[in-house]
């Protein structure tokens, strides 16, 4: 890996001071930043020196920054999660970007995540999805049945195991040219529909899940494959088409 | 939940697009296969040409569900594309589409429109002479007639660079059409990769087909 050095660059952010305003797109100029820094670690560079300049710093989403919780958002460069592929935000770093670079930084454009607040977004959309289907209601009055008693095949429990590795960061939707959810739905789906202790409430979960999905606005899956590149954990196309299955099955029931 | 929710669901109108597509996929093979003909044989054209003009299951049954698969396709797309468009009410200031996906994938409506606008001219050139003959001016059956008609039409250098121009588009249109409408209906498993090999093949030597027709007959007169 080369040496880590300093670069200059220029930025451009969405500003708008809340869900109700107008935004724009804001240039800024950031001197020194270590190509070895985050690009939040980036952000909140920039975000010091405009507080030194008493302006109003930029609010963006983060929580763990390494990658599993989902909440960093951001469209840089024309890209969710930027100009990489398998990473969130928090995990881009600057050593992606040269000297002199200017760098676009909007928040996730969809009607079903309304901005609150310059770069944040509101997703509370996929929780919404999430409690219309997304469970297995099961007793916890403390005689549950150990998980590994139910033999389950190696393929479908790898396959489940991938769907659940989704953490609802929603670049899925973000770059898709419909802004559809159908990825981030179709592992949902997927995760649960995949084992037998899903399948008991497999019917009711799909169209659940699916009217909830429509209900919130997303658009119509073309099939583009834009969302799988893009997705963090590498969801794969695959859920999208078991869903699709599990819709049809589910509507001849 | 009520079954008028499940049919205006997203997937159930993404299924009913891949259906129409694949219906109208159909469709095109038996077209091309009929046109190649008359590449052959000025007869074997015309024969084939009459028994579609004429058979009275094809003529009643089949050319109306035809058109209701036509315009049962465009008319969804333009829902979709409306639908999809609402979804992103503010677009992105910087946006690198192709960075993910396919130009062919992204313009789906692009594509289908340039082949909407063809099916117009292809009406106007075929379609309406045919029913003018047989219905309004109520012509005697001739059946050598198809392909003098067909040599005639491309005889202009214009219209037989519109028809090949349309059909590069068809051909971006079916290289996504064609797999999308498998992964839509659901079908997407180990035979998968074998198939997208089919379907960029489909995509690729049907256009082609109707494009060497064209010009083969500009050329031949
Ligand atoms: C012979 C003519 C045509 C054939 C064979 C054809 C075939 C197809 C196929 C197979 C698909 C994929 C469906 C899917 O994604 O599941 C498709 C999608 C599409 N078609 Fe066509 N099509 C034709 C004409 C048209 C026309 C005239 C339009 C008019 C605008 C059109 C607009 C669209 C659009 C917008 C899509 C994408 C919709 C989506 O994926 O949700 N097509 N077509
Ligand atoms: S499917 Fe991938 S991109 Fe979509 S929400 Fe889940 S992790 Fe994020
Ligand atoms: S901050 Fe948690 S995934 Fe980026």
């Amino acid at each position: 890996m080369s040496v880590a050095k300093n670069i200059n660059i220029n930025l451009k952010v969405w500003r708008q001071k809340n869900a109700k305003t107008k935004g724009s797109m804001e240039t800024y100029k950031l001197d020194n930043v270590s190509t070895a820094s985050s690009f939040l670690e980036m952000l909140d560079q920039l975000n010091e020196q405009l507080v030194n300049e008493r302006k109003e710093p930029i609010a963006f989403d983060h929580d763990c920054r390494e990658g599993i919780c989902g909440m960093c958002s951001l469209y840089i460069n024309g890209r969710a999660h930027g100009p990489d592929t398998g990473i969130t935000t928090c995990q881009l770093h600057m050593r992606s970007f040269k000297d002199g670079d200017t760098i676009y930084v909007e928040p996730w454009r969809s009607k079903a995540f309304p901005v609150i607040k310059d770069l944040v977004v509101d997703r509370s959309s996929f929780d919404r999805i999430q409690q219309a289907g997304g469970f297995v209601s099961v007793n916890t009055s403390g005689r549950t049945i150990d998980a590994n008693a139910t033999p389950i095949p190696k393929h479908d429990a790898d396959r489940s195991f991938e769907a659940a590795a989704c953490i609802g960061c929603g670049a899925c939707v973000a770059t898709c040219k419909n802004g559809s959810a159908m990825l981030f739905v179709g592992a949902k789906v997927s995760q649960y529909a995949l084992l037998p202790q899903g399948r008991v409430e497999a019917t009711q979960r799909v169209l659940n899940m699916v009217r909830q999905m429509d209900e919130e606005g997303f658009g119509n899956c073309t099939n583009t494959g834009a969302c799988e590149v893009e997705c963090p954990k590498g969801i794969s196309l695959e859920n999208i088409a078991r869903m699709n299955r599990e819709y049809l099955a589910a509507s001849m029931k | 939940m009520a079954k008028s929710s499940i049919l205006s669901s997203s997937i159930a109108k993404k299924v009913a697009m891949a259906l129409s597509g694949l219906f109208l996929v159909s469709f095109l093979l038996l077209h091309v296969s009929i046109n190649l003909t008359s590449i052959f044989s000025a007869d074997v054209f015309n024969e084939c040409s009459h028994f579609m003009g004429y058979n009275p299951l094809v003529q009643y049954v089949l050319q109306p569900i035809l058109a209701i698969g036509v315009v049962f396709h465009f008319v969804m797309g333009f829902v979709l594309e409306l639908q999809n468009r609402a979804a992103r009410p503010i677009a992105y200031a910087k946006n690198n589409g192709s960075a993910n996906s396919s130009w062919a994938s992204r313009n789906m409506i692009i594509s289908g429109l340039v082949v909407l606008a063809f099916l117009g001219l292809h009406f106007y050139d075929f379609w309406f002479p045919e029913i003018n003959y047989k219905f309004i001016q109520g012509m005697p059956i001739d059946e050598t007639r198809y392909f003098p008609e067909l040599v005639h039409k491309f005889h202009s250098p214009v219209r037989t660079g519109l028809y090949c121009l349309s059909f590069v588009l068809l051909a971006l249109h079916l290289w996504h059409g064609f797999n999308s409408s498998m992964q839509s209906v659901g079908f997407n498993n180990k035979f998968s990769r074998g198939l997208h090999k089919l379907g960029y093949a489909f995509a690729i030597v049907v256009p082609f087909g109707f494009i060497v027709i064209a010009l083969f007959h500009h050329f031949n007169q």
